[in-house]
């Protein structure tokens, strides 16, 4: 049987080493992105104040690119320490893309990003400006390869399961590449990430203003976050990645979730703006909704029906009774790898396998699972919709509100007026946590709301989890709290005190600062 | 395509590179965090050894981020059991390692003494832990893993932490660790100016002979002490990845196996040793720049003469030997080595040419006058 204390100590840590680590990541991808304009302004220019921002937003970034390897060093091997039996089902597929992500991006990030602080006076100004490119380059290659990996997750295609290896295998990689998901997720992530960054300069730029800091360099930075913030942030909104959760029966669950949608409208569904999803009662109380909107939004049609949760899980029933029967045949056929009947049962019951091993969480073998136990598992496959149905819109809501934000700074950039609208300055300030916020919601949203599964349909998060003594688990989840928290601290400690002293209190090491050695 | 034999073949190969890879680049800065602290006296100096690994330690780090997703992609019964069954080693690992991209990007922000010390210790232990643990690690598997596969084809782990501390593997933890401080003694005599460079040496040397003595201890050791592992059934290099279909025999001397049949392979451990001995007397005759060849051919030697004793057991099982995982039972299947083998060869000569071109542009000593004219880059 499955140790659920293994599994839920499991899960609490992957959640919160892979959100922490999500902290770092989206900084790393805006603001390498703006490293570039700032730096190419410098060359095509010729003006030293933007060579100036390049390396002051360039220390900020340096202070945090350092937290994001740190914390991604772990996520590289935590598949491995605490999820073995996942590793093993579909480490076939999954561990191209992984690697791949080292391969392309880490290297091409990692070794140029050394360049990028030691160069400036090796190299000439298009030479640096080439190889602050690579970084960014590098920084956004890896989130394409992980997202095409966390996509195979959330729509799992060019992939059979071997019973000879008793593991997913692969059949088609350009499939892998080519997953829709990945695409929608690709555009979605990292144009969240240029969000992060941008708000970033622009909180950190208007807090100089405020103060009447560093005004030239807050100005011009502030009107650099303005313009591409507005461009990311609309593309965040507009290419958000819902498009692609139609693709399965458990995207649509999702959906479904995200929308409290308990049961099939007539097409084009309403969409909830607000209302309080009850999960005993299957239902929404006070419900605001939107006539047309939600068919309009996940169907792109108003004839699709957006399926509702009473009849997924009638579905999903379905296909657990089928899973029962893929999972009989697969044992036959571990028994004796010859026996046609066996052979032509699983193959064609092989699709539901996964939905079989649900059951697994129940009974040791799904064969005897009780009817009773086949609706819990069918009911299993139902996410926490209160949790989705709110991160959603808390998201969603801070992804307009981005768009305001910025279309204001856009146009007060436009008028040179920033001094006079100390309102808007102070928006912008406290603003800053805003889309570290919206970020993490989003992981929330398609992690979360993939549960029970780790591969979606194939294999229950439940049944990944290594063999391994739950102490062991709990011992490296201190660990890791402890040790996370105080790097937290020193990480927040040293930007606060780099903004505090600011590009003026830099002066980019002229010799009689050398002394004390501090930049 | 290549058959499946012929790529299981190939990518226990690739494996071998990259941790040679690894040991090469990432060894150096690793045996530098080390020792930084003693051959740096004063903080200055202490900034120059550091500034000699600043710039390139991240790029060399991806040579083991790399090689672990690489095990996942083409030995994922390897990447599971190993890590999992290894949990808290691979984790006081990863807890050791992440604090080096904060100790060297956070250390010269702020002047305080204290600040600095504190930092420098963490690098400390950032080099020197991963150094050990990599021996130790590889001791381990000469020794042979407890574990075995349940009825899911889940790996079990029945050991526990200390039980990997054994008297052997120690022995391969000192032995990876005087490489790697010798190798990191090589590159800071190369790359810093003096008096540093005079010390780094000195420390060089000493950890030359440390290593030529363990090393020797450990071929001893192996050859009249330890059980290793054969598999006495035919194996079925063609077969599907499936560990349990298998016998394996243990005795006395299985380890030794591959040299005594294919004899010109002993020329693996005694280049190794003989590099050592050679580093040890170019690093006298300060001439650092073919010290750092020579070192890496020790490194690359070390690695191949354990590998090539273990073939073809990557992980071998001391609870259920039958069981041990090996090039043949453990791989990806032959679409995806194939393709991982076309994204390595068309992406490795890519990255080799631009890290060459980097530590091409950050060519030069770094001394104590370079190091007064600014305050830190990082």
């Amino acid at each position: 049987m499955i140790d659920l204390a293994v599994v839920n100590a499991s899960r609490l840590q992957f959640a919160l080493t892979a959100l922490y680590h999500f902290l770092f990541v989206p900084l790393t991808l805006g603001l390498s992105m703006i490293l570039v304009i700032m730096e190419a302004v410098y060359v095509m220019t010729g003006r030293d104040i933007w060579k100036r921002m390049t390396r002051f937003w360039g220390l900020l970034f340096g202070i945090n690119f350092a937290m994001g390897v740190a914390t991604g060093i772990t996520m590289e091997f935590q598949f491995g320490t605490n999820w073995a039996y996942y590793s093993h089902y579909v480490g076939d597929i999954l561990g191209a893309p992984l690697a791949l992500e080292g391969l392309v991006a880490f290297f091409l990030e990692a070794t140029f990003v050394g360049l990028f602080f030691f160069g400036w006076e090796r190299l000439s100004r298009v030479g640096h400006l080439v190889v602050t490119a690579l970084v960014a380059l590098g920084s956004s290659l890896s989130a394409l390869w992980v997202l095409i990996a966390n996509a195979w997750m959330q729509h799992p295609v060019g992939a059979q399961f071997n019973p000879r290896t008793m593991r997913m295998e692969l059949l088609s990689f350009s499939e892998v590449l080519l997953n829709p998901v990945a695409q929608a997720k690709f555009v979605h992530t990292a144009a969240a990430g240029y969000v992060v960054g941008s708000v970033f300069v622009l909180a950190v730029s208007a807090w100089y203003l405020l103060r009447g800091r560093n005004v030239d360099i807050a100005r011009r930075s502030m009107a650099v976050a303005a313009s591409f913030g507005l461009a990311c942030a609309l593309s965040v909104v507009v290419l958000g990645d819902e498009s692609g959760y139609l693709a399965s029966d458990n995207q649509k669950m999702k959906v479904a979730a995200i929308e409290a949608e308990w049961r099939t409208e007539e097409p084009p569904a309403s969409f909830t703006v607000f209302g309080f999803p009850d999960v005993q009662a299957r239902t929404t109380h006070a419900a605001l909704r939107v006539p047309w909107l939600l068919g309009l939004i996940a169907t792109r049609s108003i004839d699709t029906p957006v399926s509702g949760i009473v009849d997924l899980v009638a579905r999903a029933r379905v296909r657990i009774e089928s899973g029962i029967e893929a999972h009989a045949a697969l044992r036959a056929l571990r028994a004796n790898p010859a026996d046609a009947a066996a052979q032509a049962r699983f193959a064609a019951h092989q699709a539901d396998l996964g939905y079989g091993l649900l059951l697994l969480r129940y009974v040791n073998d799904p064969s005897a699972a009780t009817s009773r136990q086949i609706d819990e598992a069918a009911w299993s496959t139902v996410p926490n919709v209160p949790v989705l149905f709110w991160s959603f819109r808390v998201m969603v809501g801070l992804g307009l509100f981005f768009i305001l934000l910025f279309a204001a700074a856009f146009y007060l950039s436009a008028r040179h007026r920033f001094e006079q609208n100390r309102w808007f300055l102070r928006i912008a300030f406290f603003s800053l946590p805003l889309p570290w916020i919206a970020a993490e919601l989003g992981w929330i949203v398609a992690e979360y709301g993939r549960q029970p599964w780790s591969i979606d349909g194939v294999l229950p998060t439940f049944l990944g989890v290594s063999v391994t003594p739950v102490t062991n688990v709990w011992l490296s989840l201190a660990g890791f709290v402890v040790f996370y928290s105080a790097l937290a601290v020193v990480d927040v400690y040293l930007l606060v005190r780099m903004i505090r002293r600011g590009p003026d209190g830099l002066g980019y090491w002229p010799p009689e600062r050398a002394a004390s050695g501090v930049p | 395509m290549p058959d499946y034999a012929t790529l299981r073949l190939i990518w226990w190969l690739i494996l071998g590179a990259l941790l040679i890879g690894f040991a090469i680049m990432d060894g150096f800065d690793l045996g530098i965090g080390a020792t930084f602290r003693f051959v740096g006296r004063t903080d200055e100096e202490r900034r120059a050894l550091l500034e000699s690994i600043e710039p390139v330690w991240d790029g060399n780090q991806v040579w083991f981020i790399f090689a672990g997703g690489a095990v996942f992609a083409a030995w994922p019964l390897l990447y599971a059991a190993s890590l999992s069954g290894l949990y808290l080693v691979t984790f006081a690992l990863l807890f050791a390692l992440i604090l080096r991209p904060v100790g060297f990007m956070f250390r010269n922000k702020i002047a305080a003494a204290r600040w600095r010390d504190a930092w420098d210790w963490a690098l400390l232990i950032g080099g020197a832990v991963p150094a050990l643990l990599f021996g130790v690690a590889f001791g381990n598997l000469f020794l042979g893993l407890p574990f075995h596969f349940d009825e899911l084809q889940r790996p079990v782990f029945t050991g526990g932490f200390f039980g990997l501390l054994r008297p052997f593997a120690l022995l391969a933890g000192v032995v990876s660790l005087s490489m790697l401080i010798m190798h990191g003694s090589v590159y800071a005599a190369l790359k810093v100016g003096e008096p540093m460079s005079v010390r780094a040496a000195a420390v060089g040397r000493v950890a030359a002979l440390v290593y030529a003595i363990c090393f020797i201890a450990a071929g001893i050791w192996v050859a009249s002490a330890i059980a290793g592992h054969q598999i006495a059934s035919q194996a079925n290099m063609f077969g599907p990845s499936n560990p349990m279909a298998k016998d394996v025999a243990v005795y006395q001397g299985a380890w030794l196996v591959n040299y005594r049949v294919h004899r010109i392979l002993w020329l693996v451990p005694a280049s190794a040793l003989l590099a050592a001995v050679v580093t040890w007397s170019l690093l006298g005759a300060r001439r650092p720049g073919v010290a750092f060849l020579s070192s890496s051919v020790t490194l690359a030697g070390t690695i191949l003469t354990a590998g090539i004793a273990l073939f073809p057991f990557l992980m071998p099982s001391s609870t259920q030997p039958d069981q041990g995982l090996t090039v043949w039972d453990a791989s990806s299947s032959a679409r995806t080595l194939f393709l991982m083998l076309v994204a390595v060869g068309v992406f490795l000569p890519v990255v080799l040419a631009y890290t060459a071109w980097v530590f091409r542009v950050l060519r030069g000593r770094i001394t104590l006058e370079e190091i007064r004219r600014h305050a830190g880059r990082y």
